[in-house]
């Protein structure tokens, strides 16, 4: 999120889409009816099927699963034909007026450099126009025709009313009626917040839904204010927290890019990846990464890195391709793995093709799962009637099963979506001999690190060498991690401006990511996080919930990461000359000689206005981006593709170009292609969702849980079910082209029938929660059906539209 | 009156049992050693976060036992705490099972493991399992390591091991897990975060 859950409650209108709080994060959407209750705030919502969000809206409009771009392009759309643009913002806080590469074109579906055989986009035209300053061109006037407002306006212009409602079976006066609340926000002393969730993150063209909607919040001037901004809700407790620590591939800690193999030293390494500054003045704080990562380097190997081995470089692993799940997945499915981690993850049920995934897992020499529970992925080799039909004989991997504790018997952070860092304490022991999963790992490495040792091997330098200076070795606390994760100087910390001036003692905690230092004598373990536990102590489990401003901020609750900022963009909440756009909500303001307000400021503090600091401050260019580069894989606005399993021929928008039918940068295996089912065998669109009663895979553990939803159902429309003759309550069978699951027919209002394209297209719901284990009954895994293709940035599989059949069972 | 959560409820069912108990004519300070006082009074309080959704909702965990070492505490109810600026003292539907998870029939207990082409569970030691996968990770190591990619680049990596991390895991915990897991040089590693 960049706001926060109780910011909601600051908005004058709520857009929900590509979510379902009111079942999925109910505590969450409390805030929602707050703002409904108390400043008379509208909630909009477009949903396939009309849910409990839906339910208690001032609004509601269905979509096609999978049309989301068409919708949310239509919206941009109608903004800039109707001029409901909040002008003074979009003129100083966008790239609306940079010039963008004459040679730079979109013709008929896909953007200039297109590969079809690599499905993948030489970007070199996908930039800016660079001055003989070396920054970036502008046209304050918008009216050359390559500047970024003229493209943007050019390119939206085919998502008429008329094309939003063939393509997504939205009505057009539906569709109209939301274009209407939403272009209320242009004003601007009014907001909008937009809250998503895996509504939007996963399909074939998740993170473009989701640039869809960070245009339309430039262009409404919503970003940096309270009740405003892009809000993606999240699903674990600390997926946020575990996102920010870098459990994946690409990054490390704090959303440092890994090194590839591109990047032969570390000078080539630091060097792509700090910025230059594209508008002069700016603050392009991504200038500071050599300092977050060379303090990672001092945390990890403290005095084996040194200036004389490149801070020790070569000790991290460099990164040679993709290496999301689905790639391991099919490295797996091919026998290319050799053994596999499960730490409280349930992979044969999350992910994509449960049949890939199966026999991937049945290639492995062994696998080891770390869970508090028996879990289904536990158990893939072992027969589960039909809902998991499989030989143990021929299954040769060695399968491990090691208990670890829950949330309540164990203590340390969870970061909430709102980015708060927040204490927990241990409440009671884990039964019988499970161990944290701090230990297990403790235990693991320790017991790596002395056969090393030992006996010698590949390259033992890092494993030999990395810090280990915990109390406990077989049991570091999280308090000592915390304080590893915030970073301390190693040396005193000097002012630049006045080397005479202390800033922080040699073995100090750090209080900011601003005392960080490239030169060795700091060590953070991950920076977004530095000032957690200052020299004043463990900030995260400070509990002062006082709110003077009003506005829900409470500084001193928790921590929030970054410095303990609270809405993140902030100095665009104030005009040009620092003075708030809506002063009633004031989240920052000039006094005359600082930024000061109701949190901490997105700025420089003593950056005067006329200064023209621009507020987005990641960015080198200090402006948000209508036009991003070279940044996505499959172009710099936001396209409408079809799911890779559509009920329509072609793209609405593209008929004649079957290239650009689905996301032409997406990648797909080979196998995967041809396990696309196609609207001849599968007419029906699918959706997966949740249930209010369930959370994932995971309480179908917990008996009373299980009591409230013990079943699996599938819910169709009134229409589809007199069409199949299928009654409520009959046993119906759901094939895609990868499986069939079994469920409780539900027939209801709730999904309606949608003409599309001149076709007739039915939703079929289905709820994910069910498996072989657990108190709910016995059922089948429903991404047995999905298909094992993801979102071209982030590989998010498409769980969200693909194509069945059903049938009585 | 300044007065915690703990001493709200004593005075609560003091006050009730001792009005009442007044109004038939007895002392009311001989009386309340015979009214029963709210469990969760003598109760131990906990403060933690439920592990759902990314709402994050501070939690109140009541357990017996003072916490001393040989008190093994057991949960005996947990609600919402009301301190938390988002949840407020509320939980959803999916919160209010939160004992029943930790109560699970379904908890492991002890390592096991399944050995090739076997058809079931084998209970062993932690030793025993440490050991074998320790070894196991090893061997996977020292034969897959790439200390140099074709080009000649130092690279440094070894790929044949996957980790899917957990997000329900604290913060402290994924960060050693990452520690160590680019300290061996792995880069197969992925979270919930991407499903």
């Amino acid at each position: 999120m960049t706001n926060h859950w109780v910011d909601i409650k600051n908005a004058d209108l709520v857009f929900v889409m590509g979510g379902n709080p009111a079942e999925a994060h109910p505590c969450g959407f409390k805030w929602v009816i707050e703002a409904k209750k108390h400043r008379k705030a509208k909630l909009v919502v477009v949903d396939p099927r009309f849910n409990r969000t839906a339910s208690v809206a001032d609004f509601y409009a269905p979509i096609r699963p999978g049309s989301d771009i068409a919708f949310l392009g239509g919206v941009i759309n109608y903004l800039i034909a109707n001029d409901k643009i909040h002008h003074d913002y979009v003129k100083a806080y966008t790239n609306a007026a940079f010039l963008v590469d004459p040679n730079f074109a979109f013709e008929d579906g896909l953007f200039s450099g297109f590969n079809a055989e690599k499905r993948s986009y030489d970007k070199s035209t996908w930039k800016y126009q660079i001055g003989e300053d070396g920054y970036a061109k502008v046209d304050e006037t918008w009216q050359d025709p390559n500047c970024v407002w003229q493209l943007l306006k050019k390119h939206y212009s085919r998502y008429t009313p008329e094309m939003v409602s063939k393509i997504c079976g939205t009505p057009k006066d539906a569709f109209l009626k939301i274009c209407e609340y939403i272009a209320e926000t242009a004003a601007p002393n009014k907001t909008m917040t937009n809250l998503y969730a895996l509504g939007w993150t996963e399909h074939s063209v998740g993170s473009q839904n989701i640039r869809c909607m960070a245009i339309i919040q430039q262009l409404l001037g919503n970003m940096g204010m309270a009740g405003g901004g892009i809000n993606a809700l999240r699903g674990h407790a600390n997926v946020q927290g575990i996102t920010d620590f870098a459990l994946y591939a690409q990054n490390l800690p704090g959303y440092v890019s890994a090194p590839t193999d591109a990047d032969v030293d570390l000078k080539t390494y630091l060097e792509k990846r700090t910025p230059k500054a594209l508008r002069p003045g700016q603050m392009n704080f991504g200038q500071n990464f050599p300092k977050w990562f060379i303090s990672l380097q001092k945390s990890w190997w403290g005095d084996a890195a040194n200036k004389d081995n490149d801070f020790a470089y070569d000790y991290m692993p460099k990164l040679g391709g993709a290496s999301d799940v689905l790639q391991m997945f099919d490295q797996m499915y091919q026998g290319k793995m050799t053994g596999f981690f499960c730490q409280g993850f349930n992979p044969l049920a999350s992910v994509a093709n449960k049949k890939k995934v199966s026999d991937g897992l049945s290639k492995l020499k062994w696998m080891v799962v770390m869970d508090p529970l028996a879990t289904d992925t536990s158990e893939f080799w072992k027969p589960h009637g039909e809902f998991n039909e499989v030989d143990p004989a021929k299954i040769q991997t060695e399968v491990f099963r090691l208990p670890t504790a829950l949330f309540a018997e164990s203590a340390g952070t969870f970061t909430n979506s709102g980015r708060v860092i927040q204490w927990r304490w241990k409440a009671a022991d884990a039964p019988g001999d499970s161990k944290d999963d701090t230990e297990i790992i403790a235990a693991l490495f320790l017991k790596l690190k002395e056969m090393y040792a030992k006996d010698g091997g590949a390259f033992p330098d890092p494993i030999l060498k990395l810090t280990w200076s915990y109390v406990q070795p077989l049991k570091p606390s999280p308090e000592e991690l915390l304080r590893e994760i915030n970073g301390k100087a190693l040396a005193d910390v000097l002012d630049p401006k006045d080397p005479t001036k202390v800033l922080v003692k040699a073995g100090e905690q750090l209080p900011s990511f601003a005392m960080l230092r490239d030169d060795g004598s700091t060590t953070c373990g991950n920076w977004i996080y530095c000032g957690v536990w200052s020299q004043a102590g463990n900030n995260s489990a400070r509990r002062d919930n006082s709110d003077p401003s009003g506005l829900g901020q409470t500084l001193n609750w928790g921590f929030a990461w970054p410095v303990n900022r609270r809405i993140i963009y902030n100095r665009a909440s104030a005009d040009l000359a620092g003075k708030p756009w809506d002063p009633k909500r004031t989240v920052l303001r000039w006094t005359g000689t600082a930024w000061g307000g109701n949190d901490i400021p997105d700025m420089r503090p003593d950056a005067a206005p006329d200064q023209n600091v621009m507020p987005f401050i990641m960015n080198p260019e200090g402006v948000a981006r209508l036009f991003s580069r070279e940044l996505m894989a499959e172009g710099p606005f936001p396209e409408h593709y079809e799911p890779f399993e559509s009920p329509l021929d072609a793209n609405p928008m593209h008929p004649n170009n079957p290239k650009a039918r689905s996301n032409p940068a997406a990648r797909v295996y080979k196998g995967d292609m041809e396990a696309f089912g196609t609207a001849k065998d599968f007419p029906y669109v699918a959706t997966t969702y949740r249930l209010t009663e369930h959370f994932h895979y995971w309480t179908k553990q917990s008996l009373v849980n299980a009591i409230t939803q013990p079943e699996q159902f599938v819910e169709i429309g009134e229409e589809l079910a007199k069409e199949k003759g299928i009654k409520a309550g009959d046993r119906v069978k759901v094939r895609s082209n990868r499986g069939f699951v079994k469920g409780v027919a539900v027939v209801t209002k709730r999904i309606k029938a949608l003409d599309v394209d001149g076709k007739r297209i039915h939703t079929v719901g289905i709820p994910i929660h069910y498996g072989f284990k657990g108190a709910t009954k016995p059922g089948f895994l429903t991404n047995t059906l999905t298909p094992f293709v993801g979102d071209a940035n982030t590989q998010t599989p498409e769980y969200k539209a693909f194509l069945v059949n059903i049938e009585k069972a | 009156m300044n007065m915690n959560r703990r001493q709200f409820f004593r005075v609560c069912s003091a006050g009730l049992g001792g009005s009442s108990i007044a109004l038939m004519g007895f002392s009311p300070n001989a009386a309340l050693a015979e009214v029963r006082t709210f469990k969760l009074a003598r109760a131990t309080e906990t403060r933690n976060i439920c592990p759902y959704c990314s709402v994050s909702c501070g939690v109140l965990i009541y357990s017996t036992g003072d916490k001393s070492k040989n008190a093994p505490a057991e949960i005996i109810h947990i609600e919402g705490d009301p301190d938390n600026p988002v949840n407020r003292g509320t939980l959803c539907p999916k919160g209010a099972g939160l004992r029943d998870m930790i109560q699970s029939a379904n908890r492991l207990k002890w390592p096991e493991v399944r050995e090739p082409g076997s058809s079931e569970w084998k209970r062993i030691s932690w030793q025993e399992a440490l050991e074998r996968i320790a070894k196991l990770m090893k061997a996977d190591r020292d034969a897959n390591f790439m200390a140099q990619n074709k080009d000649g680049v130092t690279v440094n990596r070894w790929t044949t091991t996957g980790f899917l991390a957990s997000s329900a895991a604290q913060n402290e915990t994924g960060y050693l897990t990452v520690k160590t897991l680019r300290a061996l040089g792995m880069t197969s590693i992925d979270t919930q975060a991407r499903i």
